[in-house]
């Protein structure tokens, strides 16, 4: 008897959950913990920027400047992989301003029409990465095809990754690394505990980790360089704010912090 | 195989201090209320609780520096303890087993003891399956097939039904005949005790109170919780020839005596009266009824009075006496029906 | 019961929790209150809708194709096989850790206790670190490893079942200590009357009573690692076939192709799920 009965007195707040769930999907908008007080707190007004994992330390640095410039207002930033980033800004996520880490992610935001026309404002090249003992002796790129040089490289979905397929193709070397890391962090950290050899991370992650590890400029890199893409958003909460966060990216103020990361000029 | 044992056990709370002598062949049961210690005197006999203090030897072997797993015993336990995941057969087979039997012979061994028992077409069963007569059957069967010295066995009909229990216990104490090693039963049932044991040892707040036969017992109760075990009213009173005195009351006996002396009659033997009686009876007295409970086919009435005691009366008495709680009676007892005792 | 028959008769009658009145109190194990059963059924949709999100957002009409894709069956077989390995290693371990934990009292055992959780609490990919800063091939023991034995556990097969056993031992710990405490002790007391010394107790006893709790144990264990993607992809990083599980298939994917990550999702649910709903029958006809 019990079973029978429990049966119904489930079914029927199911279907209730659902359909009150379901009520609560449609309305989902603006009221995502992000941007919340803005306009409410009188004066008190929010900037929020979703920015490429690897603009962390200049970003924060620019947002400092920001809130400086325009008292009583704060920058908030959402930093991460630039495609969870677009795919978050394409479900609805209530941002500002999108910086990417690569055309293509600006893109799927654009093809949305969710994102004004992007400006690409830095430019990131790859070096190789060695652990400060450098030790299988790698001087340039072809020593990575040595099967003995354990490789470390972004996987090709993410944009360190493509562009270290481009940079090895434009070299013609063929290497087989032992991992093909999730993202440029990953790369790197394994680098700085010496998991392995050699990798391909850019130029601004070698800055970043504050001598930890070794960079090398090749040649080849200029073949794959990524391109940094910045846009205001079209349901931009904060409006005219967010154009002038834009603007002090693109700012010879904001270009001197980023180059000082190891960015290179468009 | 005689077994000699002192067994002294010390909690916070409690000591058990006694001391156990049993023969080759010979059942002993330790009787006693709960919380007497008389399973705790069982387990140290086991190895499963440890001595504070004491030995146990058997045959002239010390077992007491053994652990359980090493001492000559075989146990059944009050709830059998059957392994869940083992067939009856498998249960009874453990033990060889563990004793380095080869597999087949173990089981070989194990399926003659469950025919003994009567239950070699259960050999298969899972131990759920199992009425409670058979699970003890198959503990038993199991405390056996070790070949154990002594066996010990905890409240081992506590668990059955009054009907299965009339049935095992006859079957037990057959069982209990053909081992001859020797036997250590604990039980609180003095029927179980009646029948399994030659010999009753009767614990109290972990003390041996009495020991004996049976018949020795259950004829000469020494506490209140022994006589009301076999079912007698019990005093201690001193002695001067054939009458005992008991606090204020002088009870008259048959038999001759001096000094401290218990005096016990069954509660059958007292007789009630509304009006104090014609022909003075040696053993009058009045008393307070304290209550009315049926007991078997009469009633029993609770009395008080110079002493407590019990009177056993028919119903058709308690209608034509007009029995109830509070009212006041006379109580009687012939001297014939009362049996004195040294104390 | 014969008070079952007219309880059936009226049941589709009152719909969700109406019976919280004085009037179910005439039958004690009548109705389930709906104190407990709303939140179970807020619960339940809470723990089925974001897969009923998957099922619909599945690109169904390709499935079939991305299904045969070689990469897919290999990083599936790899997950299946290493989540396995890492079962048992944990099983190996685990379950004499929780019986030391459950049997044995030591000075520091509730320490110990707090210690067997830590790779619950700590974010996987720092347990991944951590895994690298010991195992590593700079790492405390994992220089001695390669040293002494020539192995070096990051990047390879053998890297990613040590990450999974490490994330995923304590849920077979945890339930097995948990069984242990549960289950009768007087069985094993009973089997040392009979002879058996304390290892043969351990293994034809104990372990057949705590055999459900193993079970569960060893499912939420295997689960677990099946799932495991932080600790993975620091300590043995991604190459297809050697180190590529489903679930750093399904990250990667997810950067590009947020399709072929629903696949791949997909077919690692449906995957565990068969496996898992097909031991429990066995399990429950051979209780």
């Amino acid at each position: 008897m019990f079973r029978r009965l429990s049966r119904w007195a489930i079914a029927l707040p199911v279907a209730l959950a659902l359909a009150g769930l379901s009520g609560c999907g449609s309305g989902r908008p603006a009221t995502s913990s992000a941007s919340a007080p803005a306009s409410a707190a009188g004066g008190a007004e929010e900037v929020t920027v979703f920015a490429a994992a690897s603009l962390t330390g200049t970003f924060t640095e620019l947002g400092k400047t920001f809130e400086a410039a325009h008292p009583g207002t704060t920058v908030k930033f959402n930093f991460g992989s630039s495609a969870t980033l677009a795919q978050q800004i394409t479900q609805g996520a209530p941002a500002d301003v999108f910086a990417a880490a690569s055309p293509a992610t600006m893109k799927t935001v654009t093809d949305a029409s969710l994102a004004g026309s992007p400006t690409t404002f830095v430019r990131n090249k790859l070096q190789i990465a060695l652990p400060k003992d450098n030790p299988a002796k790698v001087d340039e790129l072809k020593d990575l095809a040595d099967p003995k040089v354990k490789v470390a490289l972004c996987a090709e979905q993410v944009p360190c990754g493509a562009a270290a397929v481009k940079a090895l193709d434009a070299a013609g070397l063929k290497i087989t690394p032992v991992t093909l890391e999730q993202d440029v962090k990953a790369t790197l950290t394994k680098v700085e505990l010496g998991e392995v050899d050699a990798a391909l991370v850019y130029t601004t992650d070698v800055i970043a980790s504050g001598g930890k590890v070794t960079g090398i400029a090749f040649p080849e890199a200029d073949q794959a360089i990524n391109d940094y893409p910045i846009a205001t958003l079209a349901k931009a909460p904060a409006g005219d704010l967010a154009r002038q966060f834009v603007d002090l990216v693109l700012s010879p103020q904001g270009r001197d912090v980023l180059t000082k990361a190891g960015f290179e000029a468009p | 195989m005689t077994l000699h044992a002192r067994l002294v056990v010390t909690r916070p709370a409690f000591t058990l201090d006694v001391t156990l002598e049993v023969a080759p062949g010979e059942v002993v049961a330790l009787l006693g209320p709960n919380g007497a210690g008389k399973t705790t005197a069982l387990r140290a006999l086991a190895g499963l609780t440890a001595l504070s203090q004491g030995e146990i030897v058997l045959d002239g072997r010390p077992l007491h520096t053994l652990p359980a797993e090493s001492r000559p015993i075989g146990m059944v336990f009050q709830d059998y303890l059957l392994f869940p995941h083992l067939t009856a057969l498998d249960n009874v087979a453990f033990g060889p087993r563990c004793q380095g039997v080869a597999k087949a012979e173990a089981r070989r061994a194990a399926a003659t003891l469950l025919e003994r028992v009567g239950l070699a077409d259960r050999a298969t069963a899972k131990p759920r399956h199992l009425s409670g007569g058979q699970a003890q059957r198959v503990a038993l069967a199991r405390a056996l097939a070790v070949r154990p010295e002594l066996l010990l066995l905890d409240e081992p009909l506590a668990a059955l039904d009054a009907h299965t229990r009339l049935e095992i216990r006859s079957q037990l104490r057959r069982h209990l005949a053909d081992f001859d090693g020797a036997t250590v039963l604990v039980t609180h049932d003095p029927l179980d005790a009646m029948v399994l044991a030659d010999r009753l040892i009767v614990i109290e707040n972990g003390a041996v109170v009495q020991q004996g036969t049976p018949a020795e017992v259950a004829r000469r109760p020494r506490t209140d919780y022994v006589a009301r075990l076999v079912g007698l009213n019990l005093y201690r009173g001193v002695a001067d020839g054939a009458r005992v005195k008991v606090g204020e009351l002088l009870l008259h006996t048959s038999e001759q005596l001096d000094d401290a002396a218990f005096v016990a009659f069954p509660p059958a033997a007292v007789a009630l009266y509304r009006t104090r009686p014609d022909g003075s009876p040696r053993n009058l007295w009045q008393a307070r009824i304290d209550g009315i409970e049926r007991h078997g086919d009469n009633v029993r009435v609770h009395l008080d009075g110079p002493i407590t005691a019990f009177a056993d009366i028919t119903p058709a008495a308690v209608a034509d006496l007009d029995l109830t709680p509070g009212q006041r009676i006379w109580a009687s007892v012939k001297a014939t029906e009362t049996h004195a005792y040294p104390a | 019961m014969s008070s079952s028959v007219p309880e059936q008769v009226d049941l589709p009658g009152p719909p969700r929790g109406s019976g919280g009145r004085p009037a179910a109190s005439r039958e004690v194990s009548g109705r389930p209150p709906w104190m407990l059963v709303l939140p179970a059924v807020v619960g339940l949709a809470f723990l089925v809708l974001p897969l009923a999100g998957l099922l619909i957002r599945a690109p169904w009409s390709t499935l079939p194709q991305r299904l045969a894709e070689p990469q897919v069956l290999e990083a599936l077989r790899l997950s299946l096989v290493c989540a396995t390995v890492a079962t048992a290693v944990c099983l190996l371990l685990g379950v004499p850790l929780a019986w030391l934990l459950a049997r044995v009292s030591f000075p520091g055992r509730r320490l110990v206790r707090a210690l067997v959780t830590v790779p619950l609490v700590l974010p996987p990919v720092v347990g991944g670190v951590a895994l690298l800063l010991v195992l590593g091939r700079r790492g405390l023991v994992g220089q001695w490893l390669e040293a002494t034995f020539g192995v070096t556990l990051p990047f390879t097969t053998m890297g990613v079942i040590v990450a999974e056993a490490f994330v995923a031992m304590p849920f077979l710990v945890i339930s097995v200590e948990g069984a242990l405490r549960g289950a009768d002790q007087r069985f094993e007391e009973a089997a040392a009357t009979l002879g058996a010394s304390r290892w043969t107790v351990f293994r034809r006893v104990t372990l057949p009573l705590i055999m459900p709790g193993v079970a569960a144990g060893a499912v939420l264990c295997w689960a677990r690692a099946l799932g495991e993607f932080g600790a993975t992809i620091t300590f043995a990083g991604n190459f297809p076939g050697t180190t590529r599980t489903m679930p750093l298939a399904v990250y990667l994917a997810l950067e590009t192709d947020p399709e072929a990550a629903i696949v791949l999702s997909l077919v690692l649910l449906a995957v565990s799920v068969i496996i898992l709903a097909s031991l429990r029958d066995r399990w429950a006809n051979t209780p």
